[in-house]
């Protein structure tokens, strides 16, 4: 049931947008409406998540660190891994964000003859990374289709990209590493017991999710062509607030533009958040400086405080009397 | 909301990446191309027969993967001889028969490739026609 919902929800998805293009002639609907509600839904609610994460008090210095704390001047301190200065935590943020240093700490932890004990695990850091950059690659050479004068980087990226000249149009090295990439974090869910115990349908709903993207994108450009320039008039005409429909695109793009449009909007609601919650991660943003900077806890209230000023003056004569000294006479 | 000078900074960077295409196309010439096939060598053929070697959606999706089909069969086959869908026969030479007719490379193939910023490697090896118009 965690598995087959997701499933049939984007094969549905995917029906969906062929149908209505195919049965019902809902061009405008599909690449006009849908498109722009998605990425309004994308941007509001990314912004009110955000937003409502700052709302919660960090009273605390709590960065989850693993070197030595900044000390003694004599005592090597571990300026990366427990900083004590904003440059620090830039360099741990960019690590943890550019490389997923956290990730790659990742062990195995198993029962070997009765002894727990622990190996080596990198196989989930590195098909994480390769998916990222994969799509982060893919997302920055889709501004093609966005941008009338390409600029050079994009170019320099694509030719990177299709460097091995295989077929015609070039083959994509990030679409065959992030097929692969999602392909294995999909079969780790449910090949690992404890993986797939833990795995709920909000898991697999963006894997198939990305999967059914990057597969009509493949299919788009290497098997069933599309209308590519069409495509592409459709693109500006959006990002130029000109919409227009131009003929026969194929059902396959709007198909491929659906299921984006989903996957953002979808984006707030979901996991997937982390995209900003990785730069709000109260463990990892935080400089460790609990020793030299006290933190207020921003919700105390003004507590009234009895001095002994005062304790003395209320009690003088009794303690005069009792033969204590008093700092007052 | 407790850091809101961070935080509005980072909100106001992802605000600026995601609407970076509306802004960066304002008051930008939005022309989508425009392919010119008046060619002397096509003014020349009768009306009726001012058809490429296959039919104009199957070209558009689907040129590249002929022309490649056609420099495999040239190059590995020595097979210069192709037999169109609809029966007729060409030369698979891109500079003799592709550029016979559309000898206006600027204005056909560059058109759509440039527009959508793809540089097929074609003229690495192959000699482009000469044109009048720089």
């Amino acid at each position: 049931m965690k598995i087959l919902f997701p499933f049939f929800a984007v094969i549905a998805l995917i029906l969906l947008a062929f149908a209505g293009i195919k049965t019902a002639n809902m061009q405008f609907l599909f690449g006009v409406v849908i498109p722009y509600a998605a990425l309004g839904i994308f941007t509001l609610g990314v912004i009110y998540r955000v937003v409502k994460w700052g709302t919660s008090p960090v009273p605390f210095r709590i960065p989850t660190t693993c070197g030595q704390q900044k000390s003694l001047p004599w005592i090597k301190q571990n300026k990366i891994e427990n900083p004590s200065g904003s440059l620090g935590v830039i360099i741990r943020m960019a690590l943890e964000v550019l490389v997923f240093r956290s990730l790659f700490r990742n062990l195995k932890t198993e029962l070997k003859e009765g002894k727990v004990v622990y190996g080596w695990e990198k196989w989930l850091w590195m098909a994480g990374l390769a998916f990222h950059w994969s799509f982060l690659i893919i997302l920055v050479r889709h501004f093609r289709f966005f941008m009338q004068d390409v600029p050079s980087v994009i170019k320099i990226i694509e030719s990177l990209d299709s460097f091995l000249q295989v077929g015609v149009p070039l083959l994509y090295l990030t679409d065959i590493i992030l097929l692969l990439a999602v392909t294995y974090l999909f079969i780790r869910r449910v090949y690992l017991p404890q993986i797939k115990y833990i795995s709920l349908a909000a898991d697999y709903f963006p894997l198939f999710l990305i999967l059914g993207i990057a597969v009509t994108g493949v299919l788009m450009r290497y098997f069933f062509k599309v209308h590519i320039v069409g495509v592409k008039v459709l693109a500006m005409g959006l990002v130029s607030f000109t919409p227009s429909i131009p003929e026969g695109i194929g059902a396959l793009f709007y198909v491929h533009l659906f299921l984006i449009c989903v996957l953002f909007a979808y984006f707030p609601f979901s996991k997937l958040m982390h995209l900003a919650g990785v730069f709000m991660s109260p463990t990892r943003n935080l400089a460790n400086n609990s020793r030299e900077v006290r933190h207020i806890n921003p919700w105390n209230y003004p507590v009234h405080v009895h001095t002994y000023e005062e304790y003395e003056n209320d009690f003088r004569d009794k303690m005069k009397a009792a033969g204590l000294p008093v700092e007052k006479e | 909301m407790y850091d809101s000078g961070k935080i509005i900074v980072g909100l106001l960077i992802f605000i600026a990446l995601v609407t970076f295409p509306f802004y960066n196309n304002i008051g930008k010439v939005n022309a989508k191309p425009e392919l010119k096939l008046d060619t002397p060598e096509i003014q020349k053929l009768p009306e009726q027969e001012r058809k490429c070697v296959e039919s104009k959606e199957f070209m558009r999706g689907g040129h590249m993967q002929l022309l490649d089909d056609w420099r495999d069969s040239v190059v590995r086959d020595g097979s210069r001889i192709y037999t169109s869908s609809a029966h007729k026969t060409f030369n698979m030479s891109l500079q003799n028969e592709c550029m016979r007719c559309h000898s206006n490379k600027k204005d056909f193939c560059d058109k759509c490739h440039n527009y959508m910023a793809v540089k097929p490697y074609c003229w690495d090896c192959h000699i482009a026609p000469k044109e009048n118009k720089s």
